[in-house]
C-alpha cells in the first residue's frame, strides 16, 4: 500500500505544558467537558470511574513542613508514538477501536467500535482512558448544551482525550475551502489551550518550525512522563523545579538522578 | 449406545469445532456489545448554524468577556472573550460551566409563593401581576403604618445599575437597610480614605509589580478579578518578578510563589511593621517620598499643643525583628532579608485581602500594608496601589423622598452603623435577634444568598426565620429562596442585559456590557423590571422615583452615551488616565499622605473561643475549584474537586501530620470539629502544607439547597466561623476561629 504523506510531509500535534506556570485553577479540566460531552454524575468523588479526559494532577515533594512543595500537572492523553506508531494501546485493541494517525500523530479512539475489554486501559501507562461504567445521563433540559460536533458516548465503551480532533477536522475543511494547503496554527487548538487562564497550555505540530511548540519542546528543564518505557509521548512537561521533573518518572529509590535520562 | 472416551471426545472436539466455525460466538459478542452499549434514550445533539455572540461573565467579581458559542438557539459552550480588557481570552472553570446553570434544573421556573411551612419546599405558581400585587400591598400597609425603615434589602454587590436601582429603590420607599455583601476592598476602600483622603475604589498595578508580597491574597486561588490576576502571575514568571506568600497553608497561590513563608494566622500586620522597621532603621524607604509627600512619618505637634508620636518612633519602637519574630512565629532573619528584597525592587507591592478577600478584614492591617506600600514609595505610582474614582449614574433624575420615606429614612441602621458609612451585614442576624431597636417585617434578597455565605450560619438562620415576610429576586433555588414566602425569578446573567462595572482592583475604568444571549428559557423577568414594576404600584415618591417605561429604558439613561460604544463593542473602556503623581493627588487635611496612628499599631483582632478549651485555629480556604458565594458549584466544577477534600458526601478538613498525630488522628479518620459556634462531623486530611496547631476547611461546600450534584456534600464552613467586628471599621474581621478536633 502507498505510504500516505501530506504534501509538507506529515504532522505531529502536541503539547507543551509549562509547569511553573500552571496554577491547578481546573479550567482546562472544564473546558474539555463542555467541549466534548463529558457526562457528569450526582457523586464523582471516586477518581478511578470519574471521566476527565483531562485531569490535573497535585504532585508534592513528600517533605515535610515547611519544606513541603506542590506543583500540579494536567494530564491529558500523552498521544504516544511508541515506535512507528506502536502506541501501549493500539496494540492491544483487538477491534482496532483505537488507532494511531500517522497523518496527524493523534490517537483516535472510536466508540462505536470499541465492545469495551479494556485492555487499552491496562496498557495505558497514563491512565488517560476511562471506562464509561454507567449510562449518560444529563438531567432535565440540559442535554441542550451538548455539542454536536462531538458524539455523546455510550455505556460500555472507553473514551479518552482526542485532541480536540473535530477542531482539526473543521480547520482542514475550513483550510481547504480558503485554498490553502496547511492549517494555520491558530486555527487549531485544542479547548483546554484556548482557556488556560495562565497560558500555561501550548498546542501545536511539532514538526512544524513555525509552531511555538518546536521550540518550546527543546528548552531546559523540558520532560515528558515515564520517558524510559518508550511510549515516545507528544506531550511535554517544563518545570524549573527538579523535583518534578524527578517526579515525572518512577526512579527506584537507589537510583540517582544522573541515571535517568 | 454406549458412549466410550473415544466417541465422547471426538464429539466434544466436533461441537467445538461446528460452534467456532458457525458465526454463533462472533453473533453473541456482536450481542454483547451491542447490549452493553444499549442506553435507554440516545442524544444526537442537533446541528445547524454557529455563531458567537459576546457578554460578559458575573457569576464571581472578576467580570470576564465571554464569547457564547451557540448552534442555532442552543447555547453549546463558553469561551473567554478574545481582546477583552480584564481577561484577554482566558476564562475560569465557574465561567466555563455556565450552561450548566442557564440549563440546569435548580432554576427557578415562574413566580412562586410558599404554601407549606416554611423551608418545605411546597410551593404554588402564581402570576407576576399577583406576585407584584401582594408584595405591593404588603410593602404599603408598613408605609402608610410608618413602618417603612422595618423593610430591609440585602444585594449581591452594590455596583451597577441593578443593585443601584435595588437602593434606590429602597431609599424611595423609606429603609436606610440596603445591604450588600462586603468584601477586603471596601476595608481598602476605608484605609484609601484615611491614608490618600479620597474616595475611591483601591487600584492595584499588579502588571507592572516586579516583587509582590502577599499578605495571605489567594491571587491564583480566586483574589480579586481572577482570570486577571493569574494573567498577572504569568506575567511575573516571564519577567522573572519575584513573589513572596505569607500565610499559614500552602495553598496554590503559596505553592507557584518563589517564597512560601508560614505564619501564625491573624498576625500579618505585625509582619508588616517589622517589615516597615527594618526599612526605616536601615533607611532604606523612599526618602522622597516620605520626606515630601507624607505627614506623620516624623512625631508632630497638634493643634491643641499635643505631640503626636510619628509612624517611624513607633515602629522603630515596637516592631524589631525579634518581637515581631514572636508574634508571626518566623525568624528575624527572615524578616529582614524580606525587607531589604522589597526595598531593593524597582516596584514592589504589598497585598492585603485574605483569600478571595470575600472577608473585608482587619482596618489595621489594610492600613499598615498600605502604610509599607507608602514606604517604598508604591502609593499612586506605575506598579503600586492606585486609586480609581467610583463613578455615579448621571443620566436619573433626582430621587423623590416623600414625607414618608423621608420618615423612614430619619430611622437609625438596623446595624447601627451611621448613615452612609459601609453596611455592616454582619452585624444583622444578632441586632435582629437581640430584639433591641425595631423588628423586622420584610427582607427582600437580590443576587445573593446571605444564609448561606453569611458568616455563622446558626444565627442567621434564626434571625431570618423571624423575618414574617421574606422575598427572593433569585434565579435559583438556593438556600434563601428556599425559606422564602415569595420568589420572583430573575433572568439569568446570559438571559438578561446589564452593565457590568470594573472588577474589584483594576487599573482601568471599565464596563462590560451583559447581553441577552438566550430567550428567557423560563417565566422569569429581569429583576430591574421586578423593581420599576413594584415602585409604580407603590405609587406616590416612589413611582416618582421611577419614571422609566422599562429596565431597557432605565438602562439607556444610565449608560448615556457610552451605549453606543458598548453595543458596538461589548465594553467601554475609558481612555488611559494621566499617569498617577503624588504631587496634589492626596486629599487629606495636611494634603499629604498621612501615615495614620492605626497603621503604625498592631491589633490583633479578638476571633472567638478560648485556648484551653479550643486549642487549634480553624481557618477558611477558597479554591477556584469550589465557588463560595452566591453561585453555588455547578456539576462540571465539583467533579474537578479532588478526593481529598470531598469523598463522597464527607468533607475532608485540613491537618498537619503533626497536629493529627498528637490528637492520634490518622488519614480518613472520622472527627467531630467544634467551634465556639458549631459543630460538625468531618473526616481528617493529613497534608504537610500546613501550620501545625493549624486546620483549614474549603468555602462552597455544604449547601441544602439545590440538587444532589451539590446538596449534602461536606460541610459549610461559615456555620464554624463566627463574625468578629473590627473596632475600627465595623466590618468583619474574622479570619478564623478556635476549634477542637476529636474522634467520632
Amino acid at each position: 500500500m502507498k505510504q500516505e504523506h501530506g504534501d509538507n510531509g506529515t504532522q505531529k500535534y502536541g503539547m507543551v505544558i509549562d509547569l511553573d506556570l500552571c496554577t491547578g485553577c481546573g479550567s482546562c479540566m472544564v473546558a474539555c467537558m463542555a467541549e466534548n460531552n463529558v457526562p457528569f454524575r450526582e457523586d464523582e468523588t471516586d477518581k478511578l470511574k470519574s471521566i476527565t479526559w483531562m485531569r490535573v494532577y497535585k504532585l508534592t515533594n513528600g517533605k515535610p513542613y515547611p519544606e513541603t512543595d506542590i506543583c500540579y500537572l494536567p494530564r491529558p492523553c500523552q498521544h504516544c508514538e511508541g515506535q512507528h506508531g506502536h502506541s501501549p494501546c493500539v496494540s492491544v485493541c483487538p477491534a482496532t477501536a483505537t488507532d494511531y494517525d500517522t497523518q496527524t500523530g493523534i490517537v483516535s479512539q472510536i466508540y462505536t467500535r470499541c465492545f469495551g475489554c479494556r485492555y487499552c486501559m491496562g496498557a495505558c501507562p497514563y491512565h488517560a482512558r476511562y471506562f464509561n461504567w454507567y449510562d449518560p445521563i444529563w438531567p432535565e433540559g440540559m442535554e441542550k448544551y451538548l455539542n454536536p460536533a462531538v458524539s455523546p458516548r455510550m455505556r460500555g465503551v472507553v473514551e479518552k482525550c482526542s485532541f480536540c480532533i473535530h477542531r482539526y477536522q473543521a480547520a482542514k475543511d475550513k483550510a481547504h475551502l480558503d485554498g490553502q494547503k496547511e492549517i494555520e496554527e491558530d486555527a487549531y487548538q485544542t479547548a483546554c489551550t484556548q482557556a488556560c487562564p495562565a497560558g500555561a497550555i501550548t498546542f501545536g505540530d511539532l514538526n512544524n518550525p513555525g509552531h511555538a511548540v518546536h521550540e518550546l519542546k527543546k528548552q531546559p528543564g523540558a520532560f515528558r512522563l515515564l520517558e524510559r518505557l518508550g511510549t515516545n509521548p507528544k506531550v511535554y512537561y517544563v518545570s524549573s523545579r527538579e523535583w518534578v521533573r524527578r517526579a515525572g518518572d518512577n526512579y527506584l529509590k537507589t537510583e540517582g538522578p544522573k541515571k535517568a535520562v | 449406545m454406549k458412549i466410550d472416551r473415544r466417541s465422547f471426545l471426538s464429539l466434544g472436539i466436533g461441537v467445538a469445532a461446528g460452534t467456532a466455525l458457525s458465526p454463533l460466538p462472533w453473533k453473541l459478542t456482536d450481542d454483547l456489545s451491542i447490549w452493553t452499549q444499549n442506553w435507554p434514550w440516545t442524544p444526537v445533539p442537533e446541528i445547524g448554524e454557529t455563531t458567537y455572540v459576546n457578554s460578559v461573565c458575573t457569576l464571581c467579581p472578576g467580570r470576564c468577556g465571554i464569547s457564547v458559542r451557540k448552534v442555532e438557539d442552543r447555547g453549546v459552550k463558553i469561551e473567554g472573550m478574545k481582546g477583552h480588557p480584564v481577561n484577554q481570552g482566558g476564562i475560569c472553570a465557574l465561567g466555563l460551566s455556565g450552561l450548566q446553570l442557564l440549563y440546569g434544573p435548580t432554576r427557578i421556573k415562574s413566580p412562586l409563593k410558599r404554601v407549606g411551612k416554611r423551608g418545605a419546599g411546597q410551593w404554588a405558581k402564581i402570576s407576576w401581576e399577583q406576585a407584584i400585587a401582594e408584595i405591593s400591598e404588603k410593602l404599603d400597609g408598613f408605609r402608610t403604618g410608618g413602618n417603612s425603615h422595618t423593610v430591609a434589602g440585602i444585594a449581591g454587590s452594590g455596583q451597577g445599575t441593578v443593585s443601584r436601582l435595588f437602593s434606590r429603590f429602597l431609599t424611595a420607599y423609606g429603609t436606610p437597610n440596603c445591604f450588600h455583601m462586603p468584601s477586603s476592598a471596601d476595608t481598602y476602600q476605608l484605609a484609601l480614605q484615611q491614608m490618600n483622603g479620597v474616595s475611591a475604589a483601591p487600584v492595584f498595578d499588579l502588571e507592572n509589580a516586579d516583587f509582590i508580597l502577599s499578605f495571605g491574597c489567594g491571587l491564583l486561588d480566586g483574589w480579586g478579578s481572577p482570570v486577571r490576576t493569574i494573567k498577572a502571575n504569568t506575567g511575573w514568571k516571564k519577567a522573572n518578578a519575584r513573589v513572596i506568600q505569607i500565610e499559614p497553608r500552602l495553598s496554590r497561590t503559596a505553592a507557584k510563589a518563589d517564597r512560601w513563608i508560614s505564619i501564625i494566622p491573624g498576625t500579618e500586620a505585625a509582619l508588616a511593621l517589622g517589615v516597615a522597621h527594618v526599612l526605616i532603621k536601615e533607611m532604606r524607604y523612599n526618602k522622597d517620598f516620605v520626606d515630601n509627600y507624607a505627614h506623620g512619618f516624623e512625631s508632630y505637634v497638634t493643634d491643641r499643643g499635643e505631640m503626636k508620636k510619628g509612624f517611624r518612633q513607633t515602629v522603630l519602637d515596637g516592631y524589631s525583628p525579634e518581637t515581631v519574630a514572636r508574634i508571626t512565629g518566623i525568624d528575624p532573619s527572615a524578616i529582614i532579608l524580606l525587607a531589604r528584597e522589597f526595598a531593593k525592587a524597582k516596584a514592589p507591592l504589598a497585598l492585603c485581602g485574605k483569600g478571595q478577600g470575600r472577608t473585608p478584614g482587619s482596618l489595621s492591617e489594610a492600613m499598615a500594608v498600605h502604610a509599607l506600600n507608602a514606604l517604598v514609595g508604591s502609593v499612586n505610582r506605575k506598579g503600586g496601589v492606585c486609586t480609581l474614582p467610583i463613578a455615579d449614574i448621571q443620566g436619573w433624575p433626582e430621587l423623590t423622598l416623600d414625607a414618608e420615606a423621608a420618615a423612614g429614612m430619619n430611622q437609625p441602621r438596623l446595624d447601627g452603623a451611621a448613615p452612609k458609612s459601609p453596611n455592616c451585614i454582619n452585624q444583622l442576624a444578632s441586632a435582629i435577634l437581640s430584639g433591641k431597636g425595631y423588628p423586622v417585617n420584610a427582607l427582600f434578597v437580590l443576587e445573593s444568598n446571605p444564609r448561606y455565605t453569611l458568616a455563622d450560619s446558626k444565627t442567621v438562620t434564626e434571625a431570618f426565620d423571624k423575618i414574617p415576610f421574606v422575598v427572593s429576586l433569585s434565579s435559583f433555588m438556593d438556600e434563601t429562596a428556599c425559606n422564602a414566602d415569595l420568589v420572583l425569578p430573575n433572568h439569568i446573567y446570559l438571559e438578561r442585559l446589564e452593565d457590568v462595572p470594573t472588577p474589584v482592583g483594576f487599573p482601568r475604568s471599565v464596563i462590560g456590557l451583559s447581553k441577552p444571549v438566550f430567550k428567557p428559557l423560563f417565566n422569569t423577568k429581569h429583576a430591574g423590571d421586578t423593581l420599576i414594576l413594584l415602585a409604580k404600584e407603590l405609587g406616590g415618591g416612589v413611582a416618582e422615583s421611577f419614571p422609566w417605561d422599562n429596565f431597557e429604558a432605565c438602562f439607556g439613561k444610565a449608560m448615556g452615551d457610552k451605549l453606543k460604544t458598548l453595543q458596538n463593542k461589548g465594553f467601554w473602556l475609558d481612555s488611559e488616565a494621566a499617569a498617577p503623581q503624588w504631587k496634589d493627588s492626596f486629599k487629606t487635611p495636611s494634603g499629604k499622605f498621612e501615615f495614620t496612628a492605626a497603621s503604625a499599631a498592631f491589633s490583633p483582632v479578638k476571633i472567638e473561643g478560648d485556648a484551653a478549651a479550643f486549642p487549634l485555629l480553624l481557618i477558611p480556604y477558597e479554591t477556584m475549584r469550589l465557588s463560595c458565594g452566591y453561585i453555588a458549584d455547578p456539576p462540571f466544577l465539583t467533579k474537578t474537586v479532588e478526593d481529598t477534600i470531598l469523598k463522597h458526601n464527607d468533607g475532608f478538613i485540613e491537618i498537619n501530620p503533626k497536629t493529627a498525630q498528637a490528637g492520634q488522628l490518622s488519614e480518613g479518620d472520622a472527627v467531630v470539629l467544634q467551634t465556639p459556634v458549631g459543630q460538625a462531623r468531618v473526616r481528617a486530611h493529613l497534608e504537610e502544607g500546613i501550620l501545625p496547631g493549624v486546620v483549614a476547611l474549603p468555602g462552597g461546600l455544604g449547601h441544602t439547597a439545590y440538587d444532589g450534584y451539590i446538596a449534602g456534600k461536606g460541610i459549610n464552613v461559615n456555620q464554624m466561623i463566627g463574625p468578629v467586628q473590627d473596632p475600627d471599621s465595623g466590618l468583619d474581621a474574622a479570619w478564623g476561629i478556635r476549634a477542637k478536633l476529636s474522634k467520632a
